[in-house]
């Protein structure tokens, strides 16, 4: 699904985010990106989604070379994927329904496929309750699973998370986290980044440590 | 340790669901990382219990690609209806800004469009006086009336003469007649005097200076023609007016336009950066520069629009104020001249040319500011 075979990145500023990165991932995995602020995992996951380029090395996902892909390719790239970013990047003018219902207007399905998926979606994480409200009256938990709703409602085959839980209570996380499994359950690829030690250790997943940009790890135990 | 595993790519998405299973559980054992208790079986059978959604819709996810194209069309023109009706919604929720950009356009709009009206009835009066720019063809004065008319018909039947009107030594004579006063005098007269006349108007319009005096001389060349007679300085003066009005309302019409891209351009710029977190958000979940471009687009069309629709009125407004006074100045010069309006085609396509001078505006502020938002 995924395959990173010599990849770097380095920034502008001669910063070395990411240095000689190699790693697979298998289509139907699911597995946690850990390291400290700045060890390169949200680079990485910028790589994958095509937000940054790398300056070394070649990138596949899904059978695609990202190196090769046009510009004009890259939206179309991006709906087979879903986000969940730590601060949601919902938006604050529109009803959780709508949050949830962009990615398939934008990828231009009919009116009545919408509102069922966002509706089947809305369930999933329970807030099909709250699909009038506007986020912002939501709590941190539940702005979460709207994010979560709207990264799964195209059915993307993949998942990246970028420290989804990283504002939340160890309860809340764990409901997230129930969530991820459950969607994995049902064969979506997930990488989640985080640097929660204990969350990572009762997930008991395949765990891929970065240390100033470089891959020190990748397996279950720490 | 590294995961080398065979790749299972889209073994859930793209095949049924009892293949699905059989291709990931086949995939499990090479992988070579504990998975702990969460054994396949187990996670098969919560997979059933856990999720609601039915496997059939599943499928349909997994081939999006496959969507058919009408739904895509369909999508298509409902994203562009939605833009347009949202984008003048989001105009008329400020009201009081939204108008100050309409005026400001409608004013860069009124000022070419009422110098139009004033060249084009000045052109209209031009047309009135041409009249007096014929060309006069005296004949010999043994011309027969016959090959007179026969001469009328060459003349008339080419393609830059508007009109030839035959006078003949009878009717010259008893026009001179009554015009001058004379009555008596003519009487006396053993013989006409006058010759044969051919009054020639050329057409105006596409007649250069060397073209009328071509005219002239092939006129002249004929055997029947004694002389010719034309006023070319008062046509020569009209034509340089004309150009000049024309050329006035063009060069002013793109200064103005100018500043309407500008003034619509820098509001599309305001608004692209008022909405950057959406731009961002929908460019990550796979908005194309074409979809995240459309609102704008339409917001720049709804400021022209507007813009010349309020032009309408200003300048609608302008000539009710000035046709009355032209009307009453006509009737002092026993005129029936009456001023001419832009007319409803005119006016619609000055509307037309609004939206679209604000459509142009929009899109060149959305291709210097928009394309440059990516997420980072």
């Amino acid at each position: 699904m995924i395959g990173f075979n010599n990849v770097s990145k380095r920034y502008d500023n001669g910063f070395d985010a990411l240095s000689r990165i190699n790693f697979e991932v298998a289509s139907g995995e699911m597995l946690f990106l850990t390291g400290h602020s700045g060890a390169g995992k949200t680079t990485l996951m910028k790589l994958i989604m095509l937000m940054e380029r790398p300056s070394n090395g070649q990138i596949i996902v899904d059978g695609h070379d990202l190196g090769r892909m046009s510009s004009g390719q890259i939206p179309h790239y991006r709906r087979n994927i879903g986000v969940v970013f730590q601060n949601h990047q919902l938006l604050f003018d529109r009803t959780v329904f709508d949050n949830v219902a962009l990615p398939l207007q934008i990828a231009g399905l009919p009116h009545l496929e919408i509102g069922r998926r966002v509706r089947a979606a809305l369930d999933k994480v329970s807030l099909l309750e709250k699909e009038r409200l506007n986020p912002i009256v939501l709590s941190g938990g539940e702005q979460q699973r709207v994010g979560i709703a709207r990264a799964v409602v195209n059915k993307p085959s993949m998942l990246l998370a970028d420290e989804p839980t990283g504002n939340l209570d160890p309860e809340l996380s764990e409901e997230i986290m129930t969530l991820f499994r459950q969607f994995n359950d049902v064969g979506v690829t997930i990488m989640i980044a985080s640097h929660d030690v204990e969350l990572l250790k009762r997930m008991n997943k395949r765990i891929v440590g970065l240390v100033e940009g470089k891959l020190v790890h990748d397996g279950v135990l720490w | 340790m590294k995961s080398k595993r065979p790749s299972v790519s889209g073994g859930i998405r793209h095949s049924g669901p009892s293949s699905s299973n059989e291709s990931r559980s086949s995939a499990r054992p090479s992988t070579g990382i504990n998975r702990g208790a969460n054994t396949r079986g187990a996670s098969t059978n919560q997979r059933s219990a856990r999720t609601p959604e039915p496997e059939p819709i599943r499928q349909q996810g997994a081939v999006q690609s496959k969507l058919r194209f009408s739904d895509k069309f369909d999508a298509y023109i409902t994203h562009h209806s939605t833009s347009a009706i949202d984008s003048l919604m989001r105009l008329l929720e400020t009201p009081l800004q939204s108008l100050m950009t309409w005026m400001v356009i409608a004013i860069a709009v009124a000022l070419p469009a009422t110098l139009y009206i004033v060249f084009s009835n000045v052109q209209q009066l031009g047309e009135t006086w041409e009249g007096s720019s014929n060309i006069s063809v005296f004949l010999r004065p043994d011309t027969s009336d016959n090959r007179a008319d026969e001469l009328r018909g060459r003349i008339a039947a080419r393609p830059d003469i508007a009109k030839v009107v035959y006078v003949s030594p009878a009717q010259g004579l008893a026009e001179f007649k009554a015009q001058s006063g004379l009555g008596e005098v003519v009487d006396n007269l053993d013989k006409n005097p006058l010759p044969g006349t051919l009054l020639v108007t050329p057409r105006l319009q596409n007649a250069s200076d060397a073209a009328i005096t071509s005219l002239e001389q092939i006129l002249v060349a004929d055997p029947l023609v004694a002389d010719v007679r034309l006023d070319m300085q008062w046509v020569k003066r009209l034509q340089q007016l004309m150009m000049l009005g024309k050329k006035l309302v063009f060069g002013l019409g793109g200064l103005l336009a100018l500043g309407v891209f500008l003034v619509i351009g820098n509001t599309i710029r305001l608004a692209i950066e008022s909405r950057r977190e959406e731009i961002l958000v929908v460019k990550l979940v796979g908005g194309t520069d074409a979809y995240v471009s459309r609102p704008f687009l339409y917001t720049g069309l709804w400021y022209g629009i507007g813009g010349g629709i309020l032009a309408l009125v200003v300048v609608g407004i302008g000539f009710l104020w000035v046709s009355s006074t032209v009307e009453q100045l006509a009737n002092l010069y026993e005129s029936n001249f009456r001023l001419q309006g832009l007319g409803i085609f005119g006016s619609m396509q000055l509307v037309l040319i609004a939206g679209l001078t604000g459509l142009l505006g929009a899109w060149i502020a959305v291709v210097r500011h928009l394309y440059h938002i990516q997420p980072r």
